[in-house]
């Protein structure tokens, strides 16, 4: 046993602490912590990795999907090349070089089988591109010089000027075609953006759509729940209990069961209707229309997400003692301005929690809107499912899912201002 | 009760069961006067904060009526009676600051802004919290949230104000602290005040009269030097501060006095409290400082030998465990003082005291 406490332990005199064995304090104390950090680092990996690899990546190969255009420039190397000296505001044809060097391309892109794909990817720009990059293609050994002529006979749009301004506005490797598609614009062949007539505008519609039902879903979740998680929050536990185990059987209920069951109780020849005509309150002949419409998707999605609001707002309801309530009353308050002035202000952690996340959920849901929501009741989710496995114009619905985040996101942002995300309670 | 004054508060007969088959109040005739300081005492479960609940009215009683003013009100909701109460945990509301707490009862009494800020004012200067209005709940230690809550139940001037075990949370130096303002506040407003604990020194320190409570009925109801000095019963003189009991029987009555003899062998001149006749079992009471040791022969009526069994020094008081009488659990407080006698452990000593200080009581066995 060494009588040098650990301040005079110190041989260099530098002031600084050291320990019994010499090492300086601070350099002994991030080795210690460092090995515990590296071994809850080592735990966290898996899932870290997980994360990474099933979340991160994808969404950030979606973002870049939704900007990428490499095809063009991939396929067409000389004939972008040999565009860039051509003025495409100039209102002639571009000249020879340009056609011989698409005619070179096409060769390669015929023997690699790679004329389809940038006829498939010009095709969003302009309809008419597909067949006519397939055929050119097809034929291209026949094409002889002149070139121009040539090209034009095959294919008369080869001679038309907005042919090769769109492909000469599409020839950068990144493009913002699929956001302006995503929101009801799009470019002039001379790279104008111009808003699309209405009868053409879509996607705009569909984001309007897709927040006022979310928003209506929302509330209608919150009227419901707010009386229920009450209940269950003050009622003994044995009864509480049993009331939980029925707002979560649906939830453990397969989605597609109960939406179903929402499809036998709403149709026209369906449990509610048949009962209203039976009742004598609508005639036979004016069956209402409750499924595959707004109404539908509202009522299904509103029963489906439910529990996510009556989880955080019971969780949040069963901490604030019932003496809250009491105290109120006995400095005076009716029970109605103890409830609206103590109880209510008390719960919004969960009200926040339970709003944002039913929202957050609704704006994105797909499979409820798919079955019953007809054509009025789709939301944009549906159409970004239907870019991605029947019209397969991934860029488009990457555009539209990116604005479908930086929505929910700015959302986000917005409730941290507003009510703070401190204040959340999820469970 | 001869109260001059009619009394504030009327229990008249109360009877309150939750479950239709127990009584966890039986039958309750209570007064409490104008601007008494009364606090209901007992062990949990004996039915003092239903009491204190059924008079602030958020339990309603099951038989009989209670009347604040001489009115009748057993229909009259929590809000409209008028009532300022201190719940245990304090129930601030965490969403307010301390002022808007404050401001609460003005607010829904419809008060305007400059006397809701007088008012408020006035009450926080009361607790000493004056610079502390602008603080949320969470902000607060223990004695400001406990002062906050008081300051709350006052601020509307209420003429009764209720306290359900106000100090439970707060630790022991704290808690005497607060008790000592309470009571202070108190007896500067001349507000009245029913105030619930199962804390005896605290129900000691602040009461005007105590009931204590067991078994849904009041075993006693008075003073709190008559408590200590003078219990009705084996149970009161047992709950409040530290009592040795004989247990025996009474061989014979003599009109205040009776001989009593314990169970261990010996026999007791007791003074007759509350016991049956001769041969009737009974319970003797005796405060551990009123009993003598080594006395002078033929100085008391009663002196016994007995064993020092164990010795605890308390610095003002060595507290020391004889047996005695076949009772091995007799405690007896000896002051420090310069002469004491110095005893060790094993040591045959005489115990004696008076008649008066040995109190027969009903048997509680």
């Amino acid at each position: 046993m060494t009588s040098a406490t650990a301040t005079d332990a110190n041989p260099a005199g530098t002031g600084e602490v050291m320990t019994a064995d010499g090492v300086p304090l601070r350099i002994s104390l991030a080795r210690a912590r460092r090995r515990s950090r590296n071994r809850a680092l080592l735990l966290v990996a898996p899932l870290f990795l997980f994360v990474l690899i099933t979340f991160f990546i994808p969404i950030l190969s979606m973002l870049f999907r939704s900007v990428e255009n490499q095809i063009v420039g991939e396929t067409l190397p000389h004939t972008v090349e040999a565009l860039q000296q051509w003025d495409e505001s100039g209102g002639d044809l571009p000249p020879e070089e340009v056609y011989a060097a698409l005619v070179e391309d096409l060769r390669i892109a015929n023997e690699t089988k790679t004329a389809g794909k940038v006829g498939r990817r010009m095709n969003y720009e302009k309809s008419g591109f597909a067949s006519l990059f397939r055929t050119t293609a097809r034929r291209i050994k026949r094409i002889e010089a002149p070139y121009k002529e040539t090209l034009i006979k095959a294919k008369k749009d080869w001679g038309e000027l907005e042919t090769w301004q769109v492909l000469k506005r599409e020839s950068d490797a990144y493009t913002l075609s699929y956001y302006l598609a995503a929101v009801d614009f799009s470019y002039t062949p001379t790279g104008e953006v111009l808003k699309l007539p209405d009868d053409r505008s879509l996607y705009v519609g569909l984001f309007w759509r897709t927040i006022w039902m979310s928003l209506l879903i929302t509330v209608l979740c919150l009227i419901l729940a707010y009386p229920i998680s009450y209940l269950l929050s003050t009622l003994p536990v044995k009864t509480s209990n049993l009331l939980m185990i029925l707002v979560l059987l649906p939830f453990w209920t397969s989605l597609l069961v109960r939406t179903s069951a929402w499809i036998a109780l709403l149709q026209k020849e369906g449990v509610i209707n048949d009962l209203l005509v039976w009742v004598g309150l609508i005639g036979d002949e004016h069956r209402l229309t409750m499924i595959h419409n707004a109404t539908g998707t509202i009522v299904a999605m509103t029963h489906v997400l439910l529990p996510f609001m009556v989880l955080p707002l019971y969780s949040v309801m069963k901490t604030i003692p019932p003496s809250y309530m009491r105290a109120a009353r006995s400095l005076g308050a009716t029970p109605f301005m103890a409830f609206v002035r103590v109880y209510m202000p008390n719960t919004v952690p969960g009200i926040g929690a339970g709003a944002l996340l039913v929202f957050i959920i609704s704006i994105g849901y797909y499979i409820t809107p798919a079955l019953v929501g007809g054509q009025s009741g789709t939301l944009i989710s549906n159409f970004i499912a239907y870019h991605l496995s029947i019209s397969l114009n991934w860029g488009l619905a990457a555009a539209l899912g990116t604005i479908l985040l930086v929505l929910v996101l700015a959302l986000y942002i917005l409730y941290d201002k507003i009510v703070g995300i401190d204040n959340m309670k999820m469970g | 009760m001869t109260d001059s004054p009619p009394p504030l508060v009327r229990f008249e007969n109360i009877q309150k069961s939750y479950d239709g088959r127990i009584l966890v109040v039986k039958d309750l005739n209570l007064n409490v006067a104008q601007g008494e300081f009364l606090t209901m005492l007992g062990p949990s479960g004996s039915g003092k904060t239903t009491c204190l609940m059924m008079l602030a009215g958020f339990e309603p009683a099951t038989h009989g009526e209670i009347f604040l003013k001489d009115q009748p009100i057993n229909r009259v909701p929590p809000h409209k009676r008028g009532i300022g109460m201190v719940f245990q945990n304090y129930a601030l509301f965490p969403h307010m600051t301390v002022a808007e707490n404050l401001s609460f009862p003005l607010e829904v009494r419809k008060m305007d802004k400059p006397e809701r800020e007088r008012r408020i004012n006035r009450a926080l200067e009361m607790v000493q919290l004056g610079e502390f209005g602008d603080r949320r709940p969470a902000q607060l230690s223990g004695g400001q949230a406990q002062r906050v809550a008081v300051a709350r139940a006052l601020v509307f001037d209420p003429d009764l104000v209720l306290m359900d075990e106000p100090l439970g949370a707060l630790d022991k130096n704290l808690r005497e602290q607060m008790q000592y303002e309470i009571k202070h506040i108190h007896e500067n407003l001349g507000v009245t005040v029913v105030y619930v604990t199962h804390d005896q020194s605290e129900a000691l320190t602040m009461s005007n009269r105590i009931a204590v409570f067991n078994d849904g009925v009041i075993q006693q109801l008075a003073p709190p030097e008559d408590l200590y000095e003078k219990p009705l019963n084996a149970f009161v003189a047992n709950f409040i501060g530290e009592n040795n009991r004989l247990l025996g029987r009474i061989t014979g009555v003599n009109g205040d006095s009776c001989t009593v003899d314990v169970d261990g062998g010996g026999s007791v001149v007791a003074n007759s409290i509350n016991i049956g006749g001769e041969g009737a079992r009974t319970t003797l009471s005796l405060r551990p400082e009123r009993v003598a040791i080594n006395p002078e022969p033929g100085s008391l009526p009663n002196i016994f030998d007995a064993n020092v069994e164990e010795l605890i020094y308390l610095g003002d008081h060595i507290r020391t465990r004889v047996a005695v009488c076949g009772h091995d659990d007799f405690v007896v407080k000896i002051p420090n003082s310069s002469h004491h006698a110095s005893l060790e452990v094993g040591n045959s000593v005489k115990v004696g005291w008076n008649v008066e200080d040995c109190r027969a009581l009903d048997s509680s066995d």
